[in-house]
């Protein structure tokens, strides 16, 4: 059961980060990113909302493990999120590549701890 | 801007800043996205096989490295160095040495890399960290998360044109 919602969730998370970023970079001409970086907040937010949600409500724990492990761990790259920062710094595009990285981590890490705090005070 | 037969637009000589989307472009035109998914249906697939067998592995380490909740969170911290690594090696073998494939870079950058990586659970792992009062723990996961799997990267595309590329 658990096996079955970490396949699952990766099945989802992949293919829709995918074509949110396909989505999110077709609408900027920019070199920054933005594609990874609004799968990573997004994804930073679900999770800090599920984690706290199945605490709260008492879920099973394959309910995490889908939507957490399995389609947020998915939907969120370090990988991608690694490589840009790299290219970006490569293509000497120090300060976006800067902004990516630090503001990936800020912007995600908040996300996701308001994303908990909220579930956790509605529930 | 080439254009090969799988649709990866890369700048001549030079590797994608995006290794996702690589330049893979939506056509214009009214529903444009329906026509995108009718036109890359197989694409679609093979990331959705590769991001499941990613994420499994990935959750696979973590039962063999469980967190406690307090301490170094190994688990993420291995899979996103070594994800980031690999991502390295594998776009410069797409682009400047393997010749054009349409599912190795779906399959293993999009699916099994994006897959096995995280960043969700790697902020959240932070997140927790901060929450139990060890923000020492949390900055070194952070910080230390950040720059080897910047390293990682960039040693991944140099170590990958030097062996392969510059032969």
């Amino acid at each position: 059961m658990t096996v079955l919602a970490v396949l699952l969730g990766g099945a989802i998370g992949a293919p829709l980060r995918y074509v949110a970023d396909l989505f999110v970079q077709s609408r900027h001409e920019s070199v920054f990113p933005w594609g990874t970086f609004t799968v990573n907040v997004v994804g930073s937010l679900v999770l800090g909302l599920t984690a706290a949600a199945v605490v709260e409500l008492g879920s099973p724990d394959w309910v995490l493990v889908l939507v957490g492990t399995g389609l947020c761990g998915a939907l969120t790259t370090f990988s991608t999120f690694g490589y840009e920062t790299v290219r970006l710094l490569e293509e000497g595009s120090v300060g976006a590549a800067a902004a990516n990285s630090v503001g990936s981590i800020v912007v995600g890490l908040g996300a996701c701890a308001g994303g908990f705090a909220l579930a956790t005070a509605l529930l | 801007m080439d254009d090969d037969e799988t649709g990866l637009h890369v700048r001549p000589h030079g590797l994608p800043i995006d290794p996702d989307t690589a330049g893979d472009q939506v056509e214009e035109g009214r529903h444009r996205w329906l026509a995108f998914a009718r036109t890359h249906a197989d694409v679609l697939a093979v990331i959705s096989a590769g991001g499941a067998l990613g994420s499994l592995g990935r959750w696979g380490l973590e039962q063999l490295l469980p967190w406690s909740g307090t301490s170094f969170p190994w688990a993420t911290f291995a899979v996103n160095v070594t994800g980031a690594l690999a991502l390295g090696v594998l776009m410069v073998l797409v682009v400047d040495v393997w010749p054009p494939r349409r599912y190795v870079r779906p399959f293993v950058g999009v699916g099994l890399l994006g897959g096995w990586t995280t960043f969700s659970t790697y902020v959240l792992e932070a997140r927790d960290l901060l929450a139990v009062g060890r923000p020492g723990t949390a900055l070194a996961y952070v910080g230390g998360s950040l720059v080897a799997g910047l390293v990682a990267v960039w040693v991944g595309i140099a170590l990958t044109r030097l062996v392969a590329v510059t032969r």
